[in-house]
């Protein structure tokens, strides 16, 4: 439960020294982006800061998003979910089950009505009743409806919770929501609300997000979809390493030529870095090791709203990637005899590959199949 | 094929990013030596590849000091071959790096004794000196 000792008091209990607390202070700030010019007015803030309730509530999800924060590489995860936040309730965590585990998310919606965050990954299911996700006998709106009530802000983590990410994908059978389409149809109550979607999210970006909350005590300033712009402000392309590449013009064709070998831009490989808001190019992965890009894989563009249903993922980005609605076919009907033309260089294309055994690339497949 | 060592990958990708940082941490030095502030560059929000820190590593060469903060996991802090252009790297408990920074001062301000510790620390010998 939450208590009154600040966040430096409780590191000095456990003979962590000013050094140690400053440095603490760095990494947070260099975590959400900001001048180390700020780490002093960082450190009286979260030196001040009190622990505050967070209770997390788990709706249609795959527990990756948990899996991502607690492999967060700040000074430890403990520190952060043990020292600086106190965490009530969240059921893949906690040791209580049962009736125990839902009392103690009752008890601190009671002590802390009006200042406990709730965090909630996954979507909800409003098809059929909601019968398709309950916890405790109790469906995920009604969970969802009661928590949010008494909370100070709700933190949407994971692209289910902030978009309805795959559930949501076509054709939805459970009728997946985002937690922001229930504030918007009024099923729930209006609470500040901030978005801190990918599949999973960057586990610093959840943790990144509670320390700035920590920090100045309110939610950080967010982008349309309400994303923190401290991590979503730049596409992936914007910060990658490979973006030089792309500049000269010099594109990886398949996965094994020798773009490829030399770590040029997997552009035409259909990397959605160009239209992804995310922080991997800075903040990357596995305690900072590398991110898919640098791993060799164009990026999938987890972080923007239904990506699973945005065409395929080797399909270049300023391609067509669904097939043309009935406005377009007119137009469609213009060009297609030019279409059909390019349709045969391309079959003439591949038919001229095979015989001399190239490698295609995976987009030049997807024309075909 | 012996494993993943028979995959030949070319090392060196260089993104052209080290310049415009060896042009920072040069109008750092410069602002340092002539108002007294420094100012530092976080490595960690910039695109720059393994090969690039390495380079930027070899540019900036090995100083005459370094130093280990043991706190929250460790912290090397090492001043570069550029006098007064420090490298710092702060891992966490289980040796992850969390943050690396190039400073540019004359001392780092996190080796220095905090005047809360030093209030502590003069309580500890008092205690000591009643023996």
């Amino acid at each position: 439960m939450a208590d009154e000792k600040t966040l430096e008091q409780r590191l000095r209990q456990q003979g962590i020294s000013r050094r140690g607390f400053m440095k603490f202070c760095a990494a947070t700030a260099s975590m959400l982006a900001l001048p180390q010019s700020a780490v002093p007015a960082i450190a009286e803030a979260l030196g001040k800061a009190k622990r505050p309730s967070v209770i997390w509530l788990s709706f249609q999800e795959c527990t990756g998003c948990t899996e991502s924060l607690t492999r967060a590489h700040l000074p430890t995860i403990e520190s952060l979910i043990f020292d600086a936040i106190s965490l009530d309730y969240h059921h893949t965590l906690q040791a209580a089950a049962g009736q125990a585990a839902e009392q103690a998310r009752e008890q601190a919606m009671k002590q802390f009505h009006g200042s406990y965050l709730v965090a909630v990954d996954g979507s909800v299911p409003m098809k059929d009743g909601g019968l398709y996700s309950t916890i405790a006998g109790v469906s995920n709106l009604e969970m969802l409806r009661e928590t949010v009530e008494g909370a100070a802000a709700v933190i949407a983590i994971g692209t289910c919770a902030s978009y309805g990410g795959l559930p949501h994908a076509s054709p939805n059978p459970t009728g997946a929501v985002s937690v922001e389409e229930l504030m918007a149809s009024g099923e729930i109550e209006t609470r500040p609300l901030i978005n801190v979607p990918g599949c999973p999210p960057i586990p610093v970006v959840i943790s990144g997000v509670l320390a700035h909350y920590l920090t100045f005590g309110a939610i950080p300033e967010l982008d349309q979809l309400k994303r923190p712009k401290s991590f979503y402000g730049d596409s992936i392309h914007d910060r990658c390493y490979r973006r030089t590449f792309y500049d000269q013009g010099k594109f990886a064709e398949t996965f094994d030529d020798e773009g490829a070998r030399n770590g040029w831009c997997l552009y035409k490989l259909g990397c959605k870095g160009p239209t992804t808001h995310n922080a991997c190019a800075t903040t990357k992965w596995n305690g900072g090791v590398s991110f898919p890009i640098e791993s060799g894989h164009g990026c999938l563009g987890c972080s923007e709203p239904d990506f699973w249903d945005a065409g395929g993922f080797y399909q270049v980005l300023s391609e067509p990637t669904s097939p043309l609605g009935g406005a377009a076919v007119g137009a469609a009907a213009v060009g297609a005899a030019a279409g059909a033309a390019v349709a045969w260089q391309n079959l003439k294309k591949r038919d001229e590959a095979r015989e001399a055994h190239e490698e295609l690339t995976v987009d030049e497949l997807e024309k075909h199949s | 094929m012996a494993g993943l060592e028979g995959i030949e990958i070319n090392s060196e990708a260089l993104s052209g990013n080290v310049a415009p940082v060896l042009h920072e941490i040069s109008a750092l030095l410069k602002q340092l030596l002539h108002s007294g502030e420094g100012g530092t560059v976080d490595l960690h929000s910039l695109p720059l590849t393994p090969d690039d820190q390495r380079l930027l590593r070899r540019q900036l060469g090995e100083g005459e000091v370094a130093a280990t903060l043991d706190s929250l996991g460790r912290s090397e802090i090492r001043e570069t071959g550029i006098t007064g252009v420090w490298w710092v790297s702060h891992f966490n408990a289980n040796g992850e790096l969390m943050a690396e920074f190039v400073e540019v001062t004359a001392i780092p301000e996190i080796l220095k004794s905090d005047p809360a510790d030093i209030e502590q620390a003069l309580l500890t010998i008092e205690e000591r000196l009643k023996f």
